[in-house]
C-alpha cells in the first residue's frame, strides 16, 4: 500500500483535473454534437490570464477576472465560431473547431513570444507542501477532488432543478423539438459554453497552480485526454465524464509507477479506441440512434 | 471570370515569385547598422524563435545581437564591412529546418549560426553542405552535427563529453551508485546524453534505472516516486528548460533528497528561479559560468536593462544565461574567420575556419580535424534556493 | 470544339507550363535555393492534401489519421534506403541496427549504376504506400464503423499511439528510438518531386472518375441512399481509407526526403490539422484546390511571408506589430475567414478545366444580353 500510495493520490488529483475539463466537451457534445477542439486552448488561457492577473493584480481581484475572462472567451467563440454554422454539415463544425484552436494557439504564441510564462506568484495556502500518510504531495493535490466532486454536485443540481437545466436536457434530447417548445436555444448553447469554460477555469487554477509555467502547448493533452474521459464515461453524461476522467487520471499513474512510462500517453488512446470500438456509447452514455 | 482571372492571377505570382528569384534578395531582417557607405557581410542566424527550444534559441540570438553592437564592423582583406545579422526561425523541428537553412543561403550569407538544438542543425546542415556555407553550432552537442558534415564547425563541448562528465560527477563528487534518467520521448537530445551518461556510469560501476515521458507531460510526480522507489541518489534529466522547471517543482513537492543533475539546457535564469524557496538540490554542466568575464557580463547586463525585447527575450531579467555567452564567442569567431579568408565569399570562410583561434568569454576556441571545440572542462553550477541563481561549484573534467 | 475538348487542351497547356516552369527552375537554380526547396515541400504536401481529401471530401470521412500514415511512410523510406556503410553512425546507439541492406544499393547492385538507385528510392517509397495502405486496412476493421466524430478522434489517437511507438527505445535496432534517421539518398531537384507527386494525383483523379469514385461521392451525399443503391458501404470505405493512407505513406516518404532527416516528432496532430486546414482553404472536394492551397500555403508560410515574423514587410517597418507569430497569427485568422465565410475555399467543389465553364457560360449570358 505504502507503495502505491503515492501514485493513487496523485492519479485522483490529475483525474480531478481532467474531470473539470471533461465536463465542458462533454456539456457541449451533448447539445451540439461537436467534440469543442479548442476547449483544451481556452483551458490554457485561462492559465495565462492567471499568470498575467496574479502579477498585476491581488489575489482577490485575480482570480474572479481569470474566471470572467474565460468564460467571456467561452461565449465569444460559440457565437463567433460556431452559431454562424448551426445549418452547416457537422464536418464544417468541427473545422471551425479546429481552426479556432488554431488561431487560439497562435495569438497566445504571439503574445507571449512562445516562451511558456512562469507562475510568478501561485496561489497560497494551497500550494503549500503537507504530509499525507507519510508521503509529501502539495495541498492543492488533495484539494483538486474535493473541489472538483462540489462542483459537479452543484452542476448536477443546476441541471436537474433549475429552468435553464431543464432547457439544457431538452435540447440534448432533441434540438429542433426543443426549438419548437419555445426554448431560446442560443441562449441554451451559450450557457452551456459559459459553464464549460468556468469549469475549465476552475480548473486550469487548480491545474497551474500545481506547475511552474503556463506554455501555449499546455491545453492540448489535458484537453485531448480529458476528451477521451468524456467519451469513456459515456459523451453526453456528466457523471459519466467525472468517473471517466478519475479513472484515465489514476491508470495513467498507475503505468507510470508499473514502469511503462513511454506508453502513458499512448495507453489513453488505446483506451479511446477500445471503448470506441467496443461500446461507443460509454459507460454511462445513451443509446442514440442517427436519424436518417 | 473572376475565379478564372483570379486563378491564373495566382499562378502567374508563383510563376514570377519562381524564375524571378534567381537574383539576390535582399534580406527584411536583421539588425541593419546606419548607412555608413560600407559594404555589408552577412551573418547567418539559424536559430528557433518558436517551437520548444524558441526560449533557448531567443538567449543565444541575444549574444549575437550584443556583439555585433559591440563589434559592428569588420576588416575584411583592407576594407571594413559593416555586419548584418540576418535571423532565421527554423522553429525547433527538423521539417522546418531546410527551408530556414535555404533561407538563409538565399539571402547570400557569409558564414552561418546556430542551431541551439541539434536535430534542426543536422537537418539544416544538408542544406549548407550543398550551398558551400560554413555552419557554427554554437550549442548543439550531438556529435553527429560535424561529424556529418564538413561545413559544421562547433564551439561547445559534445554530448559524449558531457555525459561523461555528469557521470563522474555523480559517481565520484556526490558518491552516488544508483542513478534514475529521465529523458523526453522522441528528443535526439535527451536520448543521447543519456546514453553516454549511461555508459560512462555503468563503466564507473553504478546501475542505471532509465525511464522516458512522452512529449507534453505536465505531471512528474509518479516519475519522482519511481525513482524514490528505485533508491536513486540522483535524477538525470537533460531535458529543456520547460521540463525542467516541472520535474524541479515535482521533486519539491515530492519529497526527493537526492540531487537533480541537469544538462546545459537547464543553465537557464527560469530554471534557476524556480528553485527560489524549495528544497531540492539542482547541479547542471554549463559552457560559462557568470563572473567568469566581468567586462562582458557588465556590458551585456547594461545592453539587456536598456532594451525592452531584449530583457523580454531573456525571460525578463538580466541573469546571463551560458548559450547567451556562447552566442557572443561565436559571433566572434566568425569575425575572425572572415577576417582570415580576407573575403566575404563562403567557400573562403570554410577554407579559413579550421585555423581560427580565438580567445573568448568562454575559453579558448579552436578546432579539430572534425570541427569540433577542443574543450575539456564543464562547470558546474548548482542552484541557490534562496537566490534564485546559479552558483559555481566547480570545473569538471572527465578524468 | 466542344467543351470536353477543349478542356483537356487547357488542362494539358497548364500542365505543361507548370512542367516547363519547374524545369526551368531546375536548371537555373542550385538544389538548395529557397525556390527549390518551397516547391518541393509545397509538392509534399500538394499530394497529402489531395489524399486527405479523398477521405474527407470525397467520401465523406473525416480522418485525423494523416501524420500517423506518414510517420510509416517516412519511416519505412528512411530505414531501407540507409547506405549499409552508413548504418554504424546512424545507430550509433544501437550498434548499426538490425537491417544491413539497402534498397537503392540492392537494385544498383542488379540494375547497374545508373538506374539502380533511383528504382531503390522509388521502390522503398512504395514500400511506405504499402505498409501504410496496410496499417489503414488493420485500424480500418473496427474503425470505420464508427461514425463521423468519433472516427476523427480514433484516428487522431491511433497517430498518437504510432508516434509512441516508433519512439519506443526496444524498436530502437529498426526505428533508431528517438533518435534521428539521416544520411539517406534524397533527390536535389524539384522536377523529381513535382513527378512523383502529380503522378500519384493523376492516379488519384484517375480514381476519383471512375465508379469506385462515384461510389465514393454517393456515400458522401447520403450512406443510407448509397446502401439502397447497392453500394457496399464497409468495403468502399476501406477501400477509401486504405488507397488514402497509401498516397498518405507515399507522401510522408517524400516528407522525410524533403526533410533530409526522419524523426517522429515532426508528424503530431498538428500536422495533420495543417493539412487539413490546406484542405479547408483550397475546397472540400476539390483536388486542384487542394494542390492550389498546399502551393499558397507553403510558399507564403515558409518564404514570401517571413518578414512578417521579423519587423519588416512589404517595406513597412513595424517591429512591435510584426515580430515573431505575427505570420502565423495572421495565417489562423485568415484560416478562420475562410471556414466561417467561404466556405468553398478558392475552388469550391470544381477542378482546373471547370474554371472554362463559368467563362462559356458567362460568354453565352453576355452574348444573350446583346
Amino acid at each position: 500500500m505504502g507503495e502505491g500510495l503515492p501514485y493513487i493520490i496523485n492519479g485522483i488529483s490529475v483525474g480531478g483535473q481532467y474531470a473539470l475539463i471533461a465536463i465542458g466537451y462533454t456539456l457541449v457534445y451533448g447539445i451540439l454534437r461537436l467534440i469543442n477542439f479548442a476547449h483544451g486552448d481556452v483551458f490554457m488561457v485561462a492559465g495565462l490570464v492567471m499568470v498575467y492577473a496574479t502579477s498585476a493584480l491581488p489575489l482577490y481581484l485575480a482570480l474572479p477576472l481569470v474566471l470572467i475572462a474565460t468564460v467571456l472567451l467561452g461565449f465569444v467563440i460559440e457565437r463567433v465560431a460556431y452559431k454562424p454554422l448551426r445549418s452547416a454539415p457537422r464536418m464544417s463544425l468541427m473545422i471551425s473547431a479546429i481552426g479556432v484552436s488554431y488561431l487560439i494557439q497562435n495569438l497566445a504564441f504571439y503574445i507571449t513570444g512562445g516562451i511558456p510564462q512562469p507562475v510568478t506568484r501561485p496561489i497560497p495556502w494551497i500550494s503549500d507542501n503537507v504530509m499525507v500518510f507519510g508521503q509529501s504531495t502539495k495541498r492543492v493535490t488533495l484539494l483538486t477532488p474535493v473541489l472538483t466532486i462540489l462542483l459537479v454536485l452543484a452542476l448536477v443540481y443546476l441541471i436537474n432543478h433549475t429552468k435553464i437545466g431543464m432547457a439544457m436536457r431538452a435540447a440534448a434530447k432533441d434540438f429542433e423539438t426543443a426549438q419548437l417548445m419555445g426554448i431560446r436555444i442560443n441562449a441554451v448553447i451559450s450557457m452551456t459554453f459559459v459553464i464549460g469554460s468556468f469549469l475549465a477555469a476552475v480548473g486550469s487554477i487548480l491545474y497551474f497552480t500545481n506547475y511552474p509555467s503556463v506554455a501555449i502547448t499546455s491545453g492540448g493533452m489535458p484537453g485531448l485526454k480529458a476528451f477521451v474521459a468524456a467519451v469513456f464515461g459515456g459523451i453526453g453524461s456528466i457523471p459519466g465524464a467525472v468517473v471517466g476522467a478519475f479513472i484515465i487520471g489514476l491508470c495513467e499513474e498507475l503505468i507510470k509507477g508499473a514502469g511503462y512510462t513511454t506508453f502513458s500517453d499512448a495507453f489513453t488512446f488505446a483506451l479511446l479506441i477500445v471503448v470506441l470500438c467496443v461500446k461507443p456509447t460509454g459507460l454511462f452514455g445513451e443509446k442514440v440512434t442517427d436519424k436518417v | 471570370m473572376k475565379k478564372l482571372s483570379a486563378f491564373l492571377l495566382t499562378l502567374a505570382m508563383m510563376l514570377g515569385a519562381l524564375t524571378g528569384c534567381g537574383g539576390n534578395q535582399s534580406g527584411s531582417s536583421g539588425s541593419a547598422p546606419a548607412d555608413s557607405g560600407n559594404k555589408t557581410v552577412r551573418i547567418g542566424i539559424y536559430e528557433p524563435q518558436t517551437g520548444d527550444n524558441g526560449a533557448g534559441g531567443k538567449q543565444e540570438i541575444l549574444g549575437m545581437q550584443y556583439a555585433n553592437t559591440v563589434q559592428p564592423t569588420v576588416e575584411i582583406g583592407g576594407e571594413t564591412y559593416d555586419v548584418r545579422l540576418e535571423i532565421v526561425d527554423n522553429r525547433t523541428t527538423p521539417e522546418n529546418g531546410p527551408s530556414a537553412a535555404a533561407e538563409l543561403v538565399n539571402r547570400d550569407v557569409s558564414v552561418v549560426l546556430g542551431s541551439y538544438g541539434s536535430g534542426v542543425s543536422i537537418a539544416g546542415g544538408k542544406v549548407f553542405e550543398e550551398a558551400g556555407v560554413p555552419a557554427i553550432g554554437v550549442t548543439c552537442t550531438n556529435p553527429q552535427v560535424t561529424s556529418d558534415y564538413d561545413c559544421y564547425f562547433r564551439i561547445c563541448f559534445l554530448d559524449p563529453f558531457q555525459g561523461t562528465v555528469l557521470a563522474n560527477y555523480a559517481y565520484k563528487e556526490l558518491g552516488v551508485t544508483t542513478a534514475y534518467t529521465l529523458a523526453m520521448l522522441g528528443s535526439d537530445y535527451d536520448q543521447g546524453l543519456v546514453h553516454y551518461f549511461t555508459e560512462a556510469f555503468q563503466k564507473l560501476g553504478g546501475t542505471v534505472v532509465a525511464e522516458d515521458f512522452p512529449e507534453g507531460s505536465a505531471n512528474f510526480v509518479s516519475y519522482i516516486n519511481n525513482a524514490k522507489s528505485a533508491g536513486a541518489g540522483v535524477i538525470f534529466a537533460p531535458v529543456s528548460t520547460n521540463y525542467a522547471q516541472l520535474i524541479i517543482e515535482a521533486a519539491a513537492a515530492q519529497g526527493y533528497t537526492g540531487a537533480l543533475l541537469g544538462s546545459d539546457t537547464w543553465d537557464n535564469n527560469k530554471v534557476a528561479e524556480s528553485t527560489t524557496g524549495k528544497t531540492v538540490d539542482v547541479k547542471v554542466t554549463t559552457f560559462y559560468q557568470e563572473g567568469g568575464n566581468p567586462d562582458f557580463d557588465n556590458g551585456i547586463k547594461e545592453w539587456i536593462n536598456a532594451n525592452a525585447d531584449a530583457k523580454t527575450n531573456n525571460g525578463g531579467n538580466d541573469m546571463i544565461a551560458a548559450v547567451t555567452a556562447m552566442g557572443y564567442d561565436a559571433y566572434f569567431t566568425a569575425l575572425e574567420a572572415l577576417k582570415a579568408a580576407g573575403s566575404t565569399d563562403p567557400k573562403a570562410v570554410m577554407e579559413a575556419l579550421p585555423s581560427v583561434s580565438y580567445e573568448g568569454v568562454s575559453g579558448l576556441i579552436e578546432f579539430d580535424d572534425i570541427g569540433d571545440a577542443k574543450r575539456d572542462a564543464a562547470y558546474i553550477k548548482t542552484a541557490n534556493t534562496q537566490t534564485g541563481a546559479w552558483d559555481f561549484v566547480k570545473v569538471q573534467g572527465v578524468d | 470544339m466542344t467543351m470536353k475538348k477543349k478542356k483537356s487542351i487547357f488542362l494539358v497547356v497548364v500542365l505543361a507550363v507548370l512542367l516547363a516552369a519547374c524545369l526551368t527552375v531546375d536548371a537555373l537554380l542550385p538544389g538548395y535555393h529557397i525556390a527549390v526547396t518551397v516547391i518541393k515541400k509545397a509538392t509534399v504536401y500538394a499530394l497529402v492534401a489531395v489524399s486527405m481529401n479523398l477521405l474527407n471530401g470525397f467520401t465523406g470521412l473525416f480522418s485525423l489519421g494523416q501524420a500517423g500514415f506518414m510517420l510509416l511512410g517516412a519511416y519505412a523510406y528512411g530505414v531501407l534506403t540507409i547506405p549499409v556503410a552508413k548504418r554504424a553512425s546512424v545507430y550509433q546507439y544501437f550498434d548499426g541496427g538490425s537491417i544491413q541492406f539497402s534498397l537503392p544499393e540492392s537494385c544498383a547492385g542488379i540494375l547497374g549504376d545508373a538506374v539502380g538507385p533511383t528504382v531503390g528510392m522509388l521502390a522503398a517509397l512504395l514500400v511506405g504506400g504499402v505498409l501504410a495502405a496496410l496499417m489503414a486496412y488493420l485500424i480500418g476493421l473496427p474503425v470505420l464503423r464508427l461514425k463521423s466524430d468519433y472516427l476523427a478522434i480514433a484516428t487522431l489517437g491511433f497517430a498518437e499511439i504510432l508516434r509512441a511507438f516508433f519512439q519506443w527505445n526496444a524498436l530502437g535496432p529498426i526505428t533508431n528510438g528517438s533518435n534521428l534517421l539521416k544520411s539517406y539518398p534524397t533527390f536535389t531537384h524539384a522536377t523529381p518531386y513535382v513527378l512523383l507527386s502529380g503522378g500519384m494525383i493523376a492516379i488519384i483523379v484517375l480514381l476519383i472518375n471512375s465508379t469506385y469514385g462515384r461510389a465514393f461521392k454517393a456515400i458522401r451525399d447520403d450512406e443510407v441512399a448509397a446502401e439502397a443503391m447497392g453500394i457496399n458501404l464497409a468495403r468502399h470505405k476501406r477501400l477509401a481509407f486504405v488507397i488514402s493512407s497509401f498516397f498518405a505513406g507515399i507522401g510522408g516518404g517524400m516528407m522525410a526526403m524533403y526533410m533530409g532527416t526522419i524523426a517522429a516528432a515532426p508528424f503530431k496532430s498538428a500536422m495533420t490539422y495543417e493539412i487539413l486546414l490546406i484542405v479547408v482553404i483550397g475546397g472540400i472536394g476539390s483536388i486542384t484546390g487542394s494542390i492550389l492551397a498546399s502551393f499558397l500555403y507553403i510558399f507564403s508560410s515558409e518564404w514570401l511571408l517571413r518578414g512578417l515574423d521579423s519587423g519588416t514587410f512589404l517595406g513597412i517597418s513595424a517591429p512591435s506589430l510584426f515580430k515573431n507569430g505575427f505570420r502565423m497569427a495572421a495565417f489562423s485568422v485568415i484560416i478562420m475567414a475562410i471556414v466561417l465565410f467561404f466556405r468553398k475555399g478558392i475552388m469550391g467543389d470544381r477542378e482546373l478545366p471547370d474554371l472554362l465553364d463559368r467563362r462559356g457560360r458567362k460568354h453565352k449570358k453576355e452574348a444573350a444580353e446583346k
